[in-house]
């Protein structure tokens, strides 16, 4: 189901990596967002909003790294140019992710920055909405929301533009150390 | 028509910009459409849509009732009304409760429909549009042109200059630099603003969420930033379950873009956190605007199962040349014609009804099964009852429904040898016209009708009887079509007969919304169809087929004349196309062809009632390809040539760029023929060719398989 998620994702302008082990994936992102730009300033900030990513890991030393935010707030996210959050599942046949976003926070680093790094476990992938749809719950989720390549528009002469009121760059980093369902 | 109705047709088909666009379009969206739905088993899919949407429908207050307690339970205010001005009220009164002095808009339909930002901003409310489209035709003053891609008549020229004028700096043309202009204009007033409106493209009662399916991301970032979040939801947006939310959504991008998904689908349930800890105060309003009154009636209520996708609008061979402002209302196309009708008023829909040519390419994608042509025939219908036929019609149906007056007046048309030029009613006669128009050549009525040839066919004697069914245009211009079809059941041992008395199949007079005249033409064919014991009534014109299998039971239905039904039943039952009975004696060994012909290229048109009523497509090509042809296929070769009855006479100036269309497609073929198995297309085409000089032979399927029949 990777290898089909993947073409799906790419094929809507997605960006896709697997790592193994969260060390590896974090070996891949911070030099990513280094690579880009990032600085503490506005326009180079990165937020990352709360995440089980996180849970284990030293944020004292992460937060060493200038720009690197955990303090998400609108001003922040409106200044910021990655967003990084964590996506709770991937669905095959679109190349969707999908998460429970009632928090505030990870609606806003998802959506007002530029490039939008999503984590995600290996072991979440489900084939199509089906599957999907019998593990969300509007009862216990408030703000389900579904996120298939970057933002776009075919509004001015139907000419396909990427990045409009949304991120311009969506990249999806499976981690398989992170779990899931299927392990 | 309205003249200045004609004058707006005549802009659009002449812009050149619009045309263009919409024509690429349109083009490239059946393609596109095609492969979103690849393994995908849509009839299936679009089947459990209409159930679940026409479920809905069936008890709308009730559903309504359940959304509204099952969101409240969540803690969001919902409002039910049936009245757009208490629409704009609430809201309004929301805004000054709270101070409200901006506003960011994500798309919504049901907004546009009630005018909503005018009341805002005459209140002095500032209203942004987010969505690109609607930001466009905000500043530009205009209304959308179609409902997925509002501002899709306009050129990255025209954009540019709104835009510059906006910013006070002169922009280049460059698309993608004028959506960065958007997003940099647009981000400072999501992030001020004190009220977000969106709309909704699912509510669901079950668990009061509403679902918001969006390409830009405008609409997470409107349903997020300002506190207070007011829905507006058009009460056809509500299905009952959570789970009807999963095919709708399988559709919805599927039939709108060609996408798989969009970028962003939002479920909401209840009011969430904002960033600032407190909670969303969270509005919906469900609106009804005669909704309700809809589902009450029994021809629209299936309008009610529509999910707004727009692909009626991308597959109609009028859009793609009209555009969408020709229709003067929000919402455009066939669709939009149905709910101008309903939310303005009738009348508002009187002239844009009649740019429905019926050729049906809607009914084939639509993914809520609306049976949009036979809801635009209503509303003829209804337009009819209320004004009555214009004097011009009421004279040629008065015509039309005196079949020995009709019949001699063909015959006088033909004995006067120059057909049509004089005489008041023949000019007008359904079918018939006097002038040549522009790019179009019309038949001269035949010097011996088919009536008066068949008397000198000598048939072998069979039992095996088939009542042959011609129709105006094979009887009085086409009789060699005729001939044609009697050589070919005779060949197979079947015994021709012709019903002396049989007329008009009453098309003409129902696709003009005269019920009454169609209903008399319906009981005269059916008495006189029925009284011989045949066991095939033919026919070689599709029009007049559908007439006989489907439209004389729902016509006389429609008017109640009950007692007809079990005969027309009967007579549908007999009824069959000349290809589909041809096909079936070739395959049975009754009929073949001469061995080894080598005929070269020919090329098909399939025709609208053959296609898509009668679901007849493969079987004049299988038979052309036996009898010789190597049948190569044209582009778009099921697009509408735009004869449409009576309509290239009354839209002569959208019909002629239909024709040309069909010319061009017909001509890159390289085929020295094209075959099709309607007299009108063949009337179309013909004229079409006959003007245009090159050479291309235009044929009725019969015609070329009689001349290969073996022995």
């Amino acid at each position: 189901m990777y290898e089909q998620f993947r073409a799906k994702a790419v094929g809507v302008g997605a960006e896709v990596y697997r790592f193994e082990t969260k060390r590896e994936a974090l070996d891949f992102v911070l030099p990513f967002l280094e690579k880009e730009g990032l600085a503490d300033a506005p326009g180079s900030y990165a937020v990352w909003a709360d995440s089980p990513f996180l849970d284990g890991l030293d944020l004292k030393a992460l937060q060493q790294l200038p720009g690197l935010r955990f303090d998400v707030s609108r001003q922040l996210s409106s200044q910021a140019k990655f967003g990084i959050s964590q996506m709770e599942w991937a669905v095959a046949d679109t190349g969707s992710l999908v998460q429970d976003q009632s928090a505030a926070e990870q609606r806003l680093v998802s959506s007002l920055t530029e490039i939008h790094i999503a984590l995600i476990a290996t072991g979440n992938i489900v084939a199509g909405k089906a599957p999907l749809f019998a593990r969300i719950n509007p009862k216990t989720s408030r703000y389900i929301a579904f996120i298939t390549g970057p933002s776009r528009t075919a509004d001015i002469e139907r000419v396909l533009t990427i990045g409009v009121h949304g991120p311009q760059r969506l990249i999806i980093v499976f981690v398989d150390e992170l779990g899931g369902e299927r392990l | 028509m309205k003249k200045e109705f004609k004058a707006s047709i005549t802009r659009a088909v002449n812009d050149a910009n619009l045309t263009g666009a919409l024509g690429k379009f349109s083009e490239a969206y059946k393609v596109n459409r095609a492969k979103a739905y690849e393994g995908i088993d849509f009839e299936a899919l679009r089947s459990r849509i209409a159930e679940i949407k026409s479920g809905a429908a069936c008890d709308l207050d009730a559903v309504a009732e359940t959304f509204k307690k099952n969101a409240e339970a969540l803690g969001a205010k919902v409002y039910r009304t049936r009245d757009p001005q208490e629409v704009k009220d609430y809201i309004l009164q929301v805004a000054k409760d709270n101070g409200v002095k901006t506003v960011v808009k994500s798309k919504s339909m049901a907004t546009e429909e009630i005018h909503l930002n005018r009341h805002l901003m005459e209140n002095g409310i500032s209203v942004a549009e987010t969505d690109l489209g609607e930001w466009i035709i905000q500043l530009a003053g205009q209304t959308p042109s179609h409902m997925v891609m509002p501002a899709i008549h306009m050129t990255k020229e025209e954009v540019s200059d709104l835009f510059s004028k906006e910013v006070d700096e002169r922009l280049s043309t460059d698309i993608p630099r004028l959506v960065k202009v958007a997003r940099n204009e647009l981000r400072p007033r999501f992030l001020a603003a004190d009220m977000g409106i969106s709309g909704a493209n699912i509510a669901v009662a079950e668990t009061g969420s509403i679902v918001l399916v969006t390409n830009e991301g405008n609409a997470r970032l409107v349903t997020t930033l300002p506190r207070i979040h007011i829905a507006l939801v058009g009460v056809e947006k509500l299905v009952e379950k959570f789970d009807a939310v999963v095919p709708i959504l399988d559709a919805l991008p599927r039939s709108a873009t060609a996408q798989l998904l969009t970028s962003y689908v939002s479920i909401i349930s209840g009011p969430t956190p904002n960033d600032d800890g407190t909670l969303k105060d969270l509005h919906i309003i469900l609106m009804d605007n005669r909704r309700t009154e809809m589902a009450r009636d029994p021809k629209f209520k299936q309008a009610l199962q529509c999910i707004r996708c727009g692909s009626c609008l991308n597959v109609c061979p009028i859009f793609r040349l009209v555009g969408g402002h020709v229709f003067g209302g929000i919402y455009t196309g066939g669709i939009g014609t149905i709910l101008t009708a309903w939310f303005d008023e009738l009348q508002k829909s009187e002239d844009i009804q009649g740019l429905c040519i019926q050729c049906g390419n809607c009914t084939q994608v639509c993914p809520g099964k609306l049976d949009i042509p036979e809801m635009i025939l209503e509303i003829r219908r209804r337009l009819v009852l209320e004004k009555g036929q214009s004097l011009v019609q009421k004279a040629i149906f008065g015509v039309v429904n005196n079949r020995k007056l009709f019949h001699g007046m063909l015959r006088a048309a033909s004995v006067a040898g120059r057909p049509f030029t004089s005489g008041k009613f023949i000019r007008h006669l359904p079918l018939f016209l006097s002038d040549l128009t522009e790019g179009r050549s019309l038949p001269a009525i035949a010097a011996e009708p088919f009536r008066d040839s068949f008397r000198k066919i000598e048939q072998p004697k069979s039992r095996e009887k088939a009542a042959f069914y011609a129709g105006c245009l094979i009887d009085f211009a086409y009789p060699e079509t005729g001939v044609a079809l009697v050589k070919l059941l005779n060949q197979a041992g079947i015994e021709v007969t012709f019903p002396e008395a049989q007329t008009c199949c009453g098309a003409p007079a129902l696709y003009n919304g005269a019920y009454d005249v169609a209903a008399q033409n319906a009981v005269e064919n059916i008495r006189v169809l029925l009284q011989e014991d045949v066991k095939y009534v033919v026919s070689a014109c599709p029009t007049c087929t559908v007439a006989l299998a489907h439209e004389f039971g729902r016509t006389l239905e429609t008017l109640g004349r009950t007692e007809w039904l079990p005969k027309a039943k009967e007579l549908a039952e007999k009824s069959v196309d000349l290809a589909t009975l041809v096909k079936q004696l070739v395959d049975e060994g009754r009929l073949s062809f001469k061995e080894g012909a080598q005929l070269g290229k020919i090329t098909y048109h399939d025709s609208c009632h053959l296609k898509r009523t009668l679901k007849v497509s493969e079987q004049p090509r299988e038979l052309l390809q036996k009898a010789g042809y190597q049948v190569t296929e044209m582009f778009e070769c099921d697009m509408c040539c735009g004869m449409g009855g009576s309509y290239s006479m009354k839209l002569p100036e959208i019909s002629a760029p239909i024709l040309q269309s069909k010319l061009r497609n017909i001509k890159e073929t390289g085929a020295p023929v094209v075959a099709m198995d309607c007299p009108g297309c063949v009337m179309q085409i013909r004229g079409g060719f006959d003007q245009d000089g090159s050479g291309v032979r235009v044929k009725h399927t019969a015609e070329l398989l009689a001349d290969q029949l073996k022995g």
